[in-house]
């Protein structure tokens, strides 16, 4: 029975140790986050930052640009967001933040509907809501920080391929799937630019591989078997255009025919590199957590409502308007090419 | 264990009554789990800022009720030495089928039975091949996993379907007159008192206890076994599609990914609770504990901005430690020898 007891009590004492060491770090931690939360006195410039999901590059740049913003207008920056990019999770965390009484939220939406409630919850709260990358409906946040609109997306692959090529001759378009809505929009875009500005280049097939690695390079080379006077390639799809590189990198048609189109500096760095691709584009995501950061401060300190026609300052970007919606939009894509892509790291 | 002193009709055990009545009640597994869940609340209240106020219990339901709502069935399956892995694509399906009626333009009522019946199903299938096929239910529901979570993927594509009547979507989660207690909890206390009544109060319920102590010895005494795991099995399949409508509608969203990975949670919490994973042993009081435990870690941690990572290395290590404690006091006990020389009658050995 002694021994009993003595199990027993030994069984408490460590229950008790584990519950004091969990909540411990909840101590410690809490206190730090209580005193950001509750600082600001007449502005609360307590700005999170909820991205889709943690540990990934796109959004660990999103925010490096975020922080910097926020240092230079002396906020509080916080970065909080699951695992794994669900919209479920991303719900928690607004609730959180909703007690936590932040200034302000800028989340990436995992599901435009999903985490409306929780959104419209924080904002009866008074926390102002940015969404960036990834919109929800627009009745459930003060404003959207659009990265790229489709307009200039086209724009900016046309003149690329353009550039590269001199200007001239025939091209092809490696897209994602048939009724892929995003792309088929910029091709369309892509068609009348080249109709309009470049009459001398002829789209002469466009090609779908479905953003799937091996579809899309056997389309690559099925495109040039196809057409041997082919001289440029546009994929406006990060799978597309890695796909195509690794193809063209271990062909005869290296440095021959052109590639371009949307990736990511580190799908496409070795074909950089290697001389395969000259330029690609993309928007830059630490812009666009900067403008994220800087919407806040303007949100939170009133200079805008997110009504069309608000204007504010955007520090290093310069100023800013907001449009239809409550749309903002970030500007011309980014540029990559071998003289930056050493920057970046997403 | 306690609860099966309540009737006279089981073997009376060394177990049962070689403790004075207090250590019965106080020195359990479930007891433990209670006291800990109530001191990381009450420490939480204290020391992490916004944790006290009242709006934080109706995150917290709404947050664990799926959890809450599955975990019932998961005790009972788990109990006769059976898992289902296959419950968080049953919600999966649920939601996909819920959306994909509802849209087809059907009325919301029609396809939330629909989708009731589908689970029903679902749980069939996992039931007819362990019981009937005999095949492990551990391989059985690995493949369902895959095979639910597939169908429900494939039904929806990766588009998410949104529009749901208001009625219903207010209803998941509106609150009870003006407190912070949501409604969707007593749906949960209805289920609640029919799984305990269930387990701890009928023939059924003992005879669960006993397929998961020994399957063989439960046949031999007019258990049921292949007839028992059928039907709870079929259940875990209800009350899955059931937890499925309900994050549906409180998410205002179907989605093929709805729910990937809640039966991790669910298991967790059912082992945290003192289930044992072999079978036999396992109370339903001490699963609802483990299920709050770790909402209200979560929710604190997540309050005092500590990452999702850590959250989960501390939910683990609390469940390693307390599947580990389990079986190093367990390994004890077998050790020691009760008074008269017989060894101790034992339920499990292991967490």
């Amino acid at each position: 029975m002694f021994e009993h007891k003595r199990r027993a009590g030994a069984l408490t004492a460590l229950a008790v140790g584990v519950a004091l060491l969990a909540t411990g770090c909840a101590v410690d931690s809490g206190s730090e986050g209580g005193s950001d939360g509750g600082s600001g006195d007449s502005a609360n410039l307590a700005i999170t930052f909820l991205p889709k999901n943690l540990g990934n590059p796109y959004f660990d740049t999103s925010s490096t640009g975020a922080k910097e913003a926020i240092d230079e207008f002396g906020g509080t920056f916080a970065e909080v967001g699951p695992a794994e990019a669900t919209p479920d999770a991303q719900v928690s965390y607004i609730n959180t933040l909703t007690q936590q009484g932040v200034g302000a939220i800028a989340v990436s939406a995992n599901d435009p509907e999903a985490i409306c409630d929780a959104l419209n919850e924080a904002r009866d709260a008074n926390v102002k809501v940015v969404t960036f990358d990834s919109d929800t409906n627009a009745d459930c946040r003060d404003v959207f920080i659009n990265q790229a609109d489709a307009e200039g997306i086209a724009k900016v692959q046309v003149d690329l391929v353009a550039d590269q090529i001199g200007g001239a001759g025939e091209i092809a378009i490696l897209s994602a799937s048939a009724n892929a809505t995003n792309q088929n929009a910029w091709i369309e875009m892509m068609e009348e630019y080249l109709a309009s500005d470049y009459p001398d280049i002829t789209l002469v097939e466009t090609v779908y591989g479905d953003d799937d690695d091996q579809t899309s390079f056997d389309k690559t080379a099925a495109l040039l078997q196809t057409h041997p006077e082919l001289k440029g390639i546009i994929s406006p799809t990060t799978v597309g255009i890695s796909a195509a590189a690794r193809y063209l990198s271990t062909s005869d048609y290296k440095g021959k025919v052109a590639l371009t189109g949307l990736g990511t500096p580190n799908q496409m760095r070795e074909y950089v590199e290697d001389g395969t691709v000259t330029a690609f584009a993309l928007w830059n995501p630490a812009d666009l957590g900067y403008l994220a950061a800087y919407a806040s401060k303007a949100l939170i300190e009133g200079d805008i409502t997110g009504a069309e026609g608000d204007s504010f300052e955007a520090g290093k970007l310069g100023d800013y308007e907001v449009g239809a919606d409550g749309v903002v939009l970030l500007g011309d894509p980014f540029e990559f090419n071998a003289d930056n892509i050493g920057d970046f790291d997403f | 264990m306690t609860a099966t002193t309540t009737s006279s009709a089981v073997a009376r055990t060394y177990r049962d009554y070689d403790r004075p009545l207090w250590q019965r009640i106080l020195l359990t597994r479930e007891a433990a789990i209670i006291g800990l869940l109530v001191i990381v609340a009450v420490v939480a209240s204290v020391s992490v800022r916004g944790f006290g106020q009242p709006i934080t219990l109706t995150y917290l339901l709404l947050d664990v009720m799926p959890i809450l709502l599955i975990a019932l069935p998961m005790t009972l399956i788990m109990i006769t030495g059976e898992i289902d892995l296959s419950v968080a694509s049953i919600v999966g399906l649920s939601s996909v089928l819920t959306g994909v009626l509802t849209q087809a333009g059907l009325p919301f009522e029609v396809a939330a039975v629909v989708a009731l019946i589908a689970g029903a199903v679902c749980g069939a299938v996992n039931g007819f091949l362990v019981t009937v096929v005999g095949l492990p239910s551990l391989a059985v529901t690995i493949g369902t996993l895959a095979l639910f979570r597939g169908l429900a993927v494939g039904l929806l594509g990766t588009t998410a379907i949104t529009d749901f009547p208001d009625f219903w979507t207010d209803l998941a989660k509106m609150r009870v007159g003006g407190s912070n207690i949501p409604l969707v909890l007593f749906l949960f206390l209805a289920l609640l008192v029919v799984f305990t009544v269930l387990l701890h109060f009928t023939p059924f319920g003992r005879g669960i206890y006993a397929i998961g102590l020994s399957k063989s010895a439960a046949h031999f005494s007019g258990v049921h076994v292949e007839r028992t795991k059928m039907i709870l099995f079929v259940l875990s399949g209800l009350v899955a599609a059931l937890a499925g409508i309900f994050y549906t509608l409180r998410f205002g969203s179907a989605r093929g990914d709805n729910a990937t990975g809640l039966e991790l949670q669910v298991i967790a919490a059912v082992v945290l609770g003192g289930v044992s994973v072999f079978g036999g042993r396992g109370a339903i009081h001490g699963v609802i504990a483990g299920v709050l435990l770790i909402g209200v870690l979560a929710s604190a941690l997540r309050l005092a901005n500590v990452t999702s990572d850590v959250i989960n290395i501390i939910t683990g290590a609390l469940l390693v430690l307390s599947v580990v404690t389990n079986s190093f006091l367990a390994w004890l006990r077998t050790r020691r020898r009760a008074p008269g020389g017989k060894p101790r009658v034992e339920a499990s050995t292991a967490g």
